[in-house]
């Protein structure tokens, strides 16, 4: 299922700011604000939310069962209808816009946390790999995102200065983001000085580590225009994998993001769409590119043309909490349709090496998305 | 087993030959994986080992329903609002519920068999768990009235080590509506 049976929109969005390190708070006390702020803009509270659900992995503080003593910062009595996944939140937005459709609930809470600081992430996130071949030889994910970029680059499709021009226009943006944790003034030359990290990867292509929490409540029908003045309503969203097997794939392309894009109502790259690179017309496009040179690959498999409006959050190369991320993108984008700047928008999550996993949520001012 | 430097130190083993001359299936693989974390104990918790390095049990207090946590993680998990008011509680407690351990496993310090027990500490609204000593195993049961002994005063370190178990401490045994609530 892809595209709505029953309107639900986004009508709260909230999260903390992102941090190199977040020594003082444990998970608990870095989601209860962001879950209390998130009710607070629209009026509600834990015990008018039907369902909710969250993202994290328990990889990354290295305790088992995290996400339930997580729940301590909703507070789970009476008891409720829970569901937790081992992803980005976007992915438990997902789930919890499935339940919405079936129609014997309303309302639901979203929310995600990751702390990146705790351990090596170069080893947590090769354990994601295949576990026969690739894992064992723990490649780090600097290293498999080097070997995509070089693609591109062999393919003729970019070159290290489109890179650093992504880092430098989501740099620049995130000077208007009180959370993000990247920001500066540098310039495209500037940043072309910098040391290789992996050849062809600068400092300024790589996202930075980052401790953070998201929180999104959705509502259906009347109870999101009720909540909420101009609910960001979600016209269609998808998500599709790629093999695991790296040398399979073409990594220079984005095939699944076409396809959930596809599914999900926005065209994508030679769907003819009237936006000017063939993709759907939006306002406003949030991407979940933790690289630099994923941004590329992401427009042109979304058919987003060179003056698409991309990540003016300054996306996932200004602050990276895994498994917020891509929920943050999704809560960007419907920011600017709450607020008025936008009457479409697009968020993208991924997840996996490469680009492996992508979802894709389009949103609009109204819930037949009229363009 | 593999060391931190994240190098592949992977095994294999392969099955006997199913012919001659032929090499037999690859039945196991060992992909050994070794993580260091850095744990952040956060605000709460951080006060009740501070607590525990002193000597004493330092819980919190829920502003809605009143509960008394401990050790406290900085939320009521009922209400799902912040616990800012602390508690000292006292260092006495009753026993809600015990096991007996008769099983030795690797690394085991005590001699079995031993109690692990739920020790709902005076002024507390949650059972917390310790170790009883200084009494039969046979002899231990709900309701049984306990104190902590606690290691000499320069031994003391921010975590539970320095709580070396509960004794009886001689009162009579609670009633067991005073603890049913606790189970």
């Amino acid at each position: 299922m892809s595209s709505p049976v029953r309107p639900v929109a986004v009508v709260a969005f909230a999260q903390a700011p992102n941090v190199r390190r977040e020594d003082h708070r444990n998970e608990v006390e870095m989601l209860m604000p962001v879950v209390e702020e998130v009710f607070s803009k629209v009026g509600m509270t834990k015990d008018d939310m039907g369902f909710v659900c969250s993202g994290s992995s328990d990889y990354l503080v290295g305790a088992p069962f995290s996400f339930v003593m997580a729940l301590d910062a909703v507070g789970a009595w009476p008891p409720m209808r829970e569901s937790h996944v081992e992803m980005d939140g976007a992915f438990a937005l997902y789930e919890a816009w499935t339940q919405l459709q079936e129609g014997d609930i309303d309302t639901a809470l979203v929310y995600s946390f990751g702390r990146s600081s705790p351990s090596q992430l170069e080893k947590i996130l090769a354990l994601q790999l295949d576990p026969y071949y690739l894992a064992p030889l723990w490649p780090d994910p600097v290293g498999l995102a080097a070997l995509q970029a070089q693609a591109l680059i062999d393919a003729g499709k970019a070159t290290e200065a489109d890179f650093a021009a992504v880092a430098a226009r989501s740099r620049r943006d995130a000077l208007a983001n009180p959370n993000a944790q990247v920001k500066g003034g540098r310039s495209v030359e500037e940043l072309l000085a910098d040391d290789y990290v992996v050849t062809p990867l600068r400092r300024h292509t790589l996202p930075p580590i980052s401790d953070g929490c998201a929180a999104i409540v959705l509502a259906a029908g009347d109870r999101a225009t009720q909540a909420c003045e101009r609910p960001a309503w979600i016209t269609g969203i998808d998500h599709r994998i790629e093999t695991h097997q790296l040398g399979a794939r073409d990594l220079t392309t984005s095939p699944s993001t076409s396809a959930a894009a596809a599914a999900a109502g926005l065209g994508g790259s030679g769907a003819g769409g009237s936006g000017p690179g063939g993709g759907a017309r939006v306002d406003v496009a949030e991407l979940h590119a933790p690289f630099a040179h994923q941004e590329l690959i992401l427009r042109d498999a979304l058919g987003l043309g060179d003056d698409a409006v991309v990540n003016p959050s300054g996306g996932a190369l200004a602050a990276n909490a895994l498994m917020v991320a891509g929920l943050t993108r999704i809560g960007e984008a419907a920011q600017r349709i709450i607020d008025g700047d936008a009457e479409r928008a697009l968020a993208h999550a991924t997840s996996g090496p490469c680009l492996q996993q992508n979802l894709v949520c389009a949103l609009a001012a109204t819930p037949e998305g009229g363009a | 087993m593999s060391g931190s430097n994240g190098t592949a130190d992977a095994g294999a083993g392969v099955g006997a030959p199913a012919a001659s001359g032929e090499r037999g299936a690859v039945t196991t693989l060992e992909t050994p994986i070794h993580i260091d974390y850095a744990f952040t104990a956060g605000q709460a918790q951080s006060r009740f080992l501070k607590g525990i390095s002193e000597g004493r049990f330092l819980g919190q207090r829920c502003p809605k329903c009143q509960k008394v946590y401990v050790p406290p993680r900085g939320s009521c998990p009922t209400d799902g609002v912040a616990t800012t008011d602390e508690v000292e509680l006292g260092n006495t407690g009753t026993v809600t519920t015990y096991c007996v351990v008769n099983v030795p496993f690797q690394g085991q310090s005590i001699e079995i068999p031993y109690i692990c027990a739920q020790v709902l500490l005076d002024g507390a609204n949650i059972a917390f768990m310790g170790l009883i000593q200084e009494i039969p195993a046979d002899q231990v049961r709900m309701g049984l009235r306990v104190e902590a002994v606690w290691v000499e005063p320069d031994q003391l370190e921010p975590n539970l080590s320095s709580v070396k178990y509960f004794r009886p401490n001689g009162e009579p045994d609670a009633p067991y509506e005073s603890f049913e609530e606790y189970l």
